[in-house]
């Protein structure tokens, strides 16, 4: 898995959740007896990225994968679990803000992560100000460093005394790109960074995406919704639901061989060129409200296989019997009962 | 095509007056729908695909303008009718689904009083049989307990319920066309199948054509039976679903197909389309895709193709000539 023999992964959460206290106020509580309500946005989450590789994140609306990106960059603090960075832990606030500058985040929409009244020379800069690091000693070197950043992007170091407003989607895109990469960060968090953008671009931001993994040695963690994208671009893939994840692969075996029928439900959603003409299975139902998750696995509504067992157990990830060295993990009692039939997805 | 097309846009130019000069957001456009066909209209964002839909409905807001060509619905011609008529025509004759529910349903009245509202605006029937209709409609378009439902807000449904919602509105006067804008874009995967599937499934039943503009291929290769591939306002390529999707003819539409990422198929890179669609005040004379086109020649940047027949399909473009 690790790509340069060190088996430490560089990014690995622990049983991490995150709640978030939606309750009316307290004079409405108190006045209208209603009750306090506590969102799970993120339920006990274990990861392991590695070093050098593109982690895929993928899950419905409401999933709690961008919450699960805000955690690890510290935008929010894990109500439980640890998170840590290269092994050290960096779930406390202020613990480690060195390890911090290691880490970056692309956000899905280049047209408000980007201030609209700064040059873009200036909000390339910003990090380097920030933290200049060893090799910045003066304002030359920042001039210097951010028309390099820009050009391996793909845009003119002379697009740095332009506006923001002045570029395209994709462009702008670009741009983030580069304020990130402004740190010499080893681990991009990317939010839906292709999510804004026309397919076209997407495709030039994907493969600039690539080209600079491949150049800098970066590790991704890339969570979308888009399955097309997330199969094209990461090497190991977790399938989230509800706050949890319910299964996690290496991509060719859970696009190929998926296993946890919530997985198997959003493969057959996806619309798919190849597919053209040919009959999908239609899906039952939608994702339950957050606030009120049914018990048991939050899945079962909607699984045609559920049980007893998974009406009133919340099933743990395990990893699936039978698959030989490269595991798939999966939250299922009726994978781990062998009660779901096996289903192969052919792969071009 | 045989027979009088249910819809057929001629030559369609939407304009937008600017102290800078006249825009030009739809520039010759011309589209036929057959009775109970499914016609998708692709293109990436500004390409003016929902601006076809909207100037074909007459929604097209000022100072934007129909500034040539014509729609004719049938035998009538449609895009000079006076608001009133226009107004009968659209519900009526012709009805529409939008990207976002929540703006295309009035969130201080009932559904049900929506659709009892546009029922009888459209249909000459009594009250009691509005509500039934009503009902009947919600039960079809897959609504649970539609007694229990009918007389909820649009807040309390879910967006696919809620699309679900406006797609009855839009069936609601028994229309021959549905413009369907972006249906499914505002949806999660799994519900964007069940509504695709549930619009599929009540236009083969009653035999409505639509018009389905999106930005999504693989929602078109799911539904349409032909399609429409649309660049800087003009229409590129059009022809049937499985010839644009596997044979495309225009150097846009195969870069488009290539720059899709695939759950099945393996890819390194992606085929990437260099630059970005021009904007509207500075579209290239002669062929609009030419600068980013890597088989561009002369006659490219001097004169504008038509659409040309192709192998199966039609093409705006000079390499089908050469």
């Amino acid at each position: 898995m690790s790509v340069n023999g060190n088996d430490q992964p560089l990014v690995e959460l622990v049983d991490v959740a995150k709640t978030f206290d939606v309750s009316p106020p307290w004079l409405n509580r108190l006045l209208e007896r209603k009750p306090r309500a506590l969102l799970r946005a993120v339920n006990g989450v274990d990861l392991a990225i590695a070093r050098g590789e593109t982690f895929g994140l993928v899950g419905e609306s409401g999933c709690g994968k961008s919450t699960v990106a805000r955690l690890i960059v510290g935008l929010y603090r894990p109500t439980r679990g640890q998170i840590r960075y290269d092994g050290k832990r960096i779930d406390n606030l202020g613990a480690a803000p060195a390890l911090r500058r290691n880490m970056q985040m692309i956000f899905q929409d280049p047209y408000a992560s980007l201030n609209p009244r700064w040059r873009v020379a200036d909000i390339v800069a910003e990090p380097l100000r920030v933290h200049p690091g060893d090799d910045v000693h003066s304002r030359a070197d920042i001039i210097d460093r951010v028309a390099r950043l820009l050009r391996q992007v793909g845009l003119a170091a002379a697009d740095g005394s332009k506006y923001p407003h002045q570029f395209s989607g994709g462009q702008r895109q670009r741009i983030s790109i580069a304020r990130a990469l402004a740190g010499s960060p080893a681990f991009l968090v990317c939010d839906e960074p292709t999510s804004a953008l026309d397919v076209s671009v997407q495709a030039q931001v994907l493969n600039l995406m690539r080209k600079l993994q491949r150049e800098l040695g970066l590790t991704y963690l890339f969570i979308s919704h888009n399955l097309a994208v997330v199969h094209h671009i990461a090497d190991r893939v977790a399938v989230m639901y509800l706050g949890r994840i319910v299964e996690q692969a290496p991509t060719k075996r859970i696009f190929g061989h998926p296993q946890h029928p919530y997985t198997r439900m959003l493969l057959d959603a996806v619309p798919d060129l190849e597919l053209s003409g040919k009959a999908r299975t239609a899906v039952a139902g939608e994702v339950p409200n957050p606030l009120s998750p049914p018990r048991g696995c939050a899945f079962h509504p909607r699984c045609p296989y559920a049980n007893e067992r998974c009406r009133d157990e919340i099933p743990r990830l395990k990893p699936a019997r039978g698959w030989g060295g490269e595991a798939t993990d999966v939250a299922c009692h009726g994978v781990e009962e062998g009660r779901i039939p096996a289903r192969v997805v052919a792969t071009a | 095509m045989t027979g009088t097309p249910l819809l057929a846009v001629d030559r369609l130019r939407v304009e937008f007056p600017t102290r800078a000069g006249t825009l030009v957001a739809v520039d010759g456009v011309s589209l036929e729908i057959a009775p109970g066909e499914v016609l998708g209209v692709v293109g990436e964002s500004g390409a003016g695909k929902s601006l076809t839909g909207a100037a074909i409905i007459g929604l097209i807001d000022p100072p934007g303008r129909i500034g040539a060509g014509e729609v004719r619905l049938g035998e009538r011609r449609i895009d000079n009718l006076p608001p009133e008529q226009m107004r009968r025509v659209r519900g009526r004759e012709i009805g529409a689904v939008f990207q976002d529910p929540l703006t295309s349903l009035n969130p201080l009245y009932t559904i049900g009083r929506q659709l009892i509202e546009t029922i009888t605006t459209h249909l000459d029937l009594s009250p009691r049989e509005a509500r039934r209709r009503a009902l009947d409609l919600l039960a079809e378009v897959g609504i649970t307990a539609p007694e229990r439902r009918f007389d909820h807000y649009p807040h309390q449904f879910s967006g696919g319920m809620r699309q679900r919602v406006v797609i009855a509105l839009a069936l609601a006067a028994k229309p021959k066309l549905i413009i369907a804008d972006e249906p499914t874009t505002a949806l999660d995967v799994s519900i964007q199948a069940q509504i695709i599937a549930l619009l599929k499934g009540l236009c083969r039943e009653h035999g409505t054509a639509v018009m389905l503009i999106t930005h999504d291929m693989g929602v078109i290769a799911e539904t349409a039976d032909r399609v429409a591939v649309m660049y800087a306002g003009r229409v590129v390529e059009v022809g049937p679903v499985a010839d644009i999707i596997h044979r495309p003819q225009h150097p846009y539409t195969k870069g488009l197909m290539g720059s899709i990422p695939s759950i099945v198929a393996e890819r390194e890179n992606l085929a990437q389309i260099e630059g970005v669609m021009p904007r509207l005040d500075a579209i290239p004379a002669g062929c609009a895709f030419h600068p980013r086109c890597p088989y561009a020649f002369d006659r490219c940047k001097r004169e504008r193709p038509e659409l040309m027949r192709a192998d199966a399909t039609r093409s705006a473009c000079w390499l089908v000539v050469r």
